[in-house]
């Protein structure tokens, strides 16, 4: 089952894409990394994905072939929103209690045993809570309501470190227990190398790069050799991106597998994600879309 | 010591088999791959004894609600240590430790290192340096090696300290 499928999926608001022509098919059971600069289109994505917001052009369906923004969707979905909207006059049982019933699945007990692991009181104001313990009650929020997937928009933003990790383990340990699905989005990647493992790139309002970061990671390597034999290399490879620096040339390249030998008088080594996603940046001619996606669109192409 | 009293009388004989019996960390910076940190948390304590057979491994759960890294990744490392033979999994109870490296006791492995500690002291003061100490435990224990009819094992690098060299011999690999 897919958790989000995309076909030529685009948004415009007024003149301007916001997103164009976006190709994806997420599968379940995956910590979702979506990462792109700022503007990229991230949050146009996810509201598309959870039905905020109707698609301009192409479809997106959800959870195995669920239109968003039906209820069979909305039972499933739980989304939060940047910044963790929540009523910062209620009080933190009133918050419980106002979303139990806007909601027809919700978990009660589960919500409080939460708040009690976390030590958040349930009689104290929403707007009395740390940043951290906010996030807390906003994700707290979401998994009473025991759903498929879990979507967050820049979760991590506002956070400081150690609410940061306190939060992703939180996310960890319901992905661990339920076995729930999960988008995060940010335009760090850092903040999500460790706990995703799967990305999707977005820039300038495409999806640049789609697949699991495992597969992603062997189908790159990072040549060094001589700058002036770079072009015929790059004749013969598909070259991502090219780094030059005086008499020395950093290809990133697709290839299949370590298995390839690299072209004589070359170096080859293994790539990291920030580097792959950097190469991409750079390049926005550049994509990667492998995997299931590949099937749903011809891939950009990467200049051979 | 103190310390494991505090924490035998805290959680009461006989429910020591509940508790994890290791605790892993992580090396951001260290560039080695988050699963492969796990296995080699689980081999170091093995052989130096902090974890022996049958303990319990921490749940996929409680890695990732210390560590925040991804469910997948624990998953992985322990299916690699199944996969070199140190760990199995028990359904619906955990994974739990097989195997370990032949290695001594705690106890036997204190005198050991006392005893090494006091060799360093020695070659030390016979005016070895570190490189010196490493090239000559290698050759002796290659000459061991010889002696009872092995193949020498994996030589430890010439940069490991004298400290490591002992798990070296063993750990390069």
């Amino acid at each position: 089952m897919n958790v989000i499928e995309a076909a030529g999926l685009g948004k415009r608001y007024r003149r301007s894409w916001a997103l164009r022509d976006a190709s994806l098919a997420v599968p379940a059971g995956h910590v979702v990394a979506l990462v792109g600069p700022n503007g990229a289109g991230k949050t146009t994505l996810l509201h598309l994905a959870v039905g905020l917001t109707a698609p301009t052009a192409g479809r997106v369906t959800v959870l195995g072939g669920v239109v968003p923004g039906t209820p069979a969707a909305l039972d499933q979905i739980a989304f939060v929103a940047q910044d963790a909207p929540l009523y910062r006059n209620l009080s933190v049982a009133d918050m419980l209690h106002l979303t139990r019933n806007l909601n027809r699945r919700w978990d009660q007990r589960r919500a409080e045993a939460r708040l009690a692991e976390l030590a958040i009181p349930l009689r104290r104001k929403v707007g009395r809570l740390s940043g951290g313990q906010q996030a807390q009650l906003a994700l707290t929020l979401a998994l009473a309501r025991r759903p498929a997937l879990l979507v967050l928009d820049e979760p991590l933003s506002s956070l400081d470190p150690l609410a940061r990790h306190d939060f992703m383990a939180s996310v960890m340990a319901a992905v661990a227990e339920d076995g729930v699905s999960v988008v995060l989005s940010s335009h760090v990647l850092a903040d999500l190398e460790r706990v995703a493992d799967y990305l999707i790139l977005l820039s300038a309002g495409q999806v640049q790069v789609a697949g699991e970061v495992d597969d992603l990671l062997a189908g790159h390597r990072m040549l060094a050799g001589p700058a002036e034999a770079a072009g015929d290399v790059a004749e013969r490879l598909a070259v991502v991106h090219v780094h030059r620096a005086g008499a020395l040339a950093h290809l990133l390249v697709r290839s299949n597998g370590a298995a390839e030998p690299a072209p004589s008088g070359w170096e080859s080594s293994p790539v990291g994600l920030e580097e792959l996603v950097l190469a991409y940046l750079r390049e926005p001619g550049a994509g990667a879309l492998p995997g299931p996606s590949a099937r749903a669109t011809q891939d950009s192409g990467v200049p051979a | 010591m103190t310390i494991d009293k505090q924490i035998g009388s805290a959680r009461g004989p006989g429910e020591r088999g509940q508790d994890a019996a290791i605790a892993f960390r992580l090396d951001h910076a260290s560039g080695v791959p988050t699963y492969l940190q796990l296995v080699q948390q689980v081999e170091h304590a093995l052989r130096l004894g902090y974890l022996g057979q049958g303990d319990r491994l921490p749940t996929v759960k409680e890695v990732v609600s210390s560590l925040a890294i991804n469910p997948n990744t624990v998953l992985k490392a322990y299916r690699e240590l199944e996969h070199r033979g140190l760990a199995a999994g028990r359904p619906g109870q955990g994974t739990f430790v097989r195997g370990a490296p032949a290695t001594a006791g705690l106890a036997e492995l204190t005198t050991l290192r006392k005893s090494l500690l006091a060799w360093l002291r020695s070659a030390d003061a016979a005016g070895l340096d570190e490189a010196g100490m490493v090239a000559l435990f290698t050759s002796a224990l290659r000459d061991f090696h010889d002696r009872r009819g092995e193949a020498p094992g994996p030589v430890p690098r010439g940069d490991a300290g004298p400290g490591t060299a002992a798990e070296g011999a063993e750990g390069v690999a």
